[in-house]
């Protein structure tokens, strides 16, 4: 029955005890990081749930913090959700477009490709600093939700612009040769057809995108949204603060009675983020099935 | 009209002779928001060296590549960029030592071992991982790390590196997991069944094929995490301190180039001032630093990539 020397069979047991434990490894590592998310959310749930009123929601920003809340921070961050939308939605999906149904193979287009794939790689302070020289100083538009919109817009078209390509590549050739073939013109195929089947995915890249800028802080602060502003901002041109900005300025401030602010802005800042993903599942699903 | 679809080669139009003045409007609406992209491109790279040059107008470029010392609000003002420069690498090795064999063995596990249904589960935690705000990993790493860490390092700061370093390699696990996981699993099922064939354990067949075959897309996963960890600005700022310091040790306050524009931009420095064109000179090597990484990392995942039939 011998089929392997004694030695043998301890090397091969020695082989597959190695490929076990390696295996547990990596599960553990995995299963850490779920894990630390855990910890992560648990830990900033206990220090700011004991904050989280409806005093907090509807009260401005405050020196002392049982009078602090974030009214201002949040109607600061659901402007510039609307706006950053109104701004890089078009710009990007249009880009998608004319890349996947316009425009010819070639080289511009692959400097086009690379461009933006290295766009998305730069750090979000770079797109503060060129908001701030061109947006604030150069077209004067001060300190103001605008600014802020468009340099967020630079930020995120890169990433809407891949994400919408993504999306339009799914849609089969089929679709487009059927419209064609009746005598659509190019942009009457590309509108009727390939953008509504397009429709999900590029929905939920731009969902994506947006839930990064409102997430974002850098840019905002080289911009010069400022951390205490005890008014709602009426226009686009007024200036402002967001919910990154508060919490950075509470977090900043030593007292515990901050920090624990702070821990109340993030579950505020997460429930939009959270909100915003879900309306993303959600139109997912709902336009999936009617194209179905 | 038919450019770029694949015809039977018979390219002719049927609105031939007809301008349609509407479609070529959409079209040129549709590429004037491509060329928006190059202009972004443009605009930083003219700004930033525009207002470098300035800046090296007044500060000479061997005293800020070379200088140990940056005290640029104070007199005498020195404008050694070096311990910004350090300070910045401190974070992306530190994040990259927590990050790169953390990710590495997530995305194995992801891909070799875990079954359809706890991938389906892992993905999007990891995704919720990647799309938490960076200035809450700061808060995190100032309430929770730096306390942590302070049991096991009594003399650790209250702005430290460390803490500020292991929230940004928690950050960047992500990107690593999933862009290594990906290039992973795009390795033939043949070549692990091949390994298994002549008995390799599963170890074995990680390690010596599945690993070296997507390789090129597992080092480019680690250079985006890296460049990502250089740019990374609010957990840095938040945790790390403003103390520009070239000191090798992880436990005190040091300052990054992402942290220095944010100090400076919060603060009231007049504009036109040599300390405000620092944000600019700062700002540059910082583009280029992570322009280079990201360049590199494209380079390796077309130059090395393994394709299979």
């Amino acid at each position: 029955m011998a089929f392997l020397t004694e030695n043998a069979q301890k090397h091969l047991a020695n082989r597959h005890r190695k490929s076990r434990l390696f295996a547990l490894l990596c599960a553990i590592v995995t299963w850490s990081s779920v894990f630390l998310l855990g910890v992560l959310l648990v830990r900033i749930t206990l220090d700011g749930i004991g904050w989280l009123n409806w005093n907090f929601l509807t009260s401005f920003p405050s020196r002392f913090p049982a009078q602090a809340g974030i009214k201002s921070a949040l109607a600061g961050t659901l402007w510039l959700i609307v706006m950053i939308a109104f701004i890089s939605i078009p710009v990007g999906v249009s880009a998608a477009l004319y890349l996947e149904e316009f425009s010819k193979r070639g080289r511009l287009a692959t400097l086009i490709e690379v461009n933006i794939a290295n766009l998305s790689g730069v750090p979000s302070i770079v797109y503060g600093i060129l908001g701030l020289a061109i947006f604030v100083r150069f077209f004067g538009l001060e300190r103001s939700l605008i600014s802020g919109a468009l340099t967020m817009s630079l930020l995120i078209v890169p990433v809407i612009i891949i994400a919408s390509r993504e999306a339009i590549k799914t849609v089969p050739m089929s679709i487009r040769y059927a419209a064609l073939s009746l005598g659509a013109t190019r942009w009457q195929t590309t509108w009727s057809h390939v953008l509504p089947s397009a429709f999900p995915g590029i929905m939920t890249g731009v969902i994506l995108a947006l839930s990064r800028a409102i997430g974002e802080t850098a840019p905002l602060i080289l911009i010069g949204a400022a951390s205490y502003v005890a008014f709602l901002p009426k226009g686009p041109m007024d200036s402002f603060t967001a919910l990154p900005i508060q919490i950075y300025g509470w977090a900043s401030r030593p007292q515990a009675e901050f920090s624990e602010l702070a821990a109340a802005g993030i579950l505020v800042l997460l429930a939009v983020l959270l909100l915003m993903n879900a309306t993303a599942i959600f139109i997912r699903n709902k336009t999936e099935k009617r194209l179905k | 009209m038919s450019d770029s679809i694949p015809t039977t080669g018979l390219s002719f139009s049927i609105h031939k002779g007809v301008t349609r003045w509407g479609e070529t409007a959409i079209k040129f609406w549709l590429g004037s928001c491509t060329a928006l992209s190059l202009f972004t491109t443009a605009a930083i790279v003219v700004l930033l060296l525009v207002e470098s040059f300035d800046f090296f107008m007044a500060v000479s470029p061997i005293d800020f590549f070379f200088g140990t010392r940056w005290v640029p609000l104070l007199k005498p003002s020195s404008y050694g960029v070096l311990p910004l420069l350090w300070g910045t690498a401190q974070i992306a090795i530190g994040a990259a030592l927590i990050a790169i064999p953390l990710g590495l063995a997530s995305a194995i596990y992801l891909s070799e071992y875990a079954s359809a249904q706890v991938r389906s589960w892992i993905k999007p935690i990891l995704e919720l991982l990647a799309g938490i705000p960076t200035v809450v990993y700061g808060y995190f790493a100032l309430t929770f790390v730096t306390p942590m860490l302070r049991h096991v390092i009594p003399d650790i700061q209250v702005f430290n590196a460390l803490s500020a370093a292991i929230v940004v390699g928690i950050m960047i696990l992500p990107t690593i997991a999933t862009l290594s996981d990906n290039a992973l699993r795009a390795v033939p099922d043949s070549l692990r069944q091949a390994a298994y064939a002549i008995g390799a354990t599963s170890y074995e067949v990680t390690t010596s094929i599945v690993v070296p075959a997507g390789l090129s897309g597992v080092m480019a996963s680690f250079l985006l995490a890296i460049s990502r960890a250089i740019g990374e600005t609010m957990a840095v700022t938040l945790a790390a301190g403003q103390t520009p310091n070239l000191s090798l040790s992880m436990l005190g306050s040091i300052e990054t180039m992402t942290a220095y524009i944010v100090q400076i931009s919060i603060g009231d420095t007049p504009s036109g001032s040599i300390a405000y064109q620092t944000l600019f000179a700062v700002a540059a090597l910082l583009f280029f630093i992570t322009l280079m990484i990201n360049v590199i990392s494209q380079w390796i995942l077309g130059r090395f990539r393994e394709v299979y039939d």
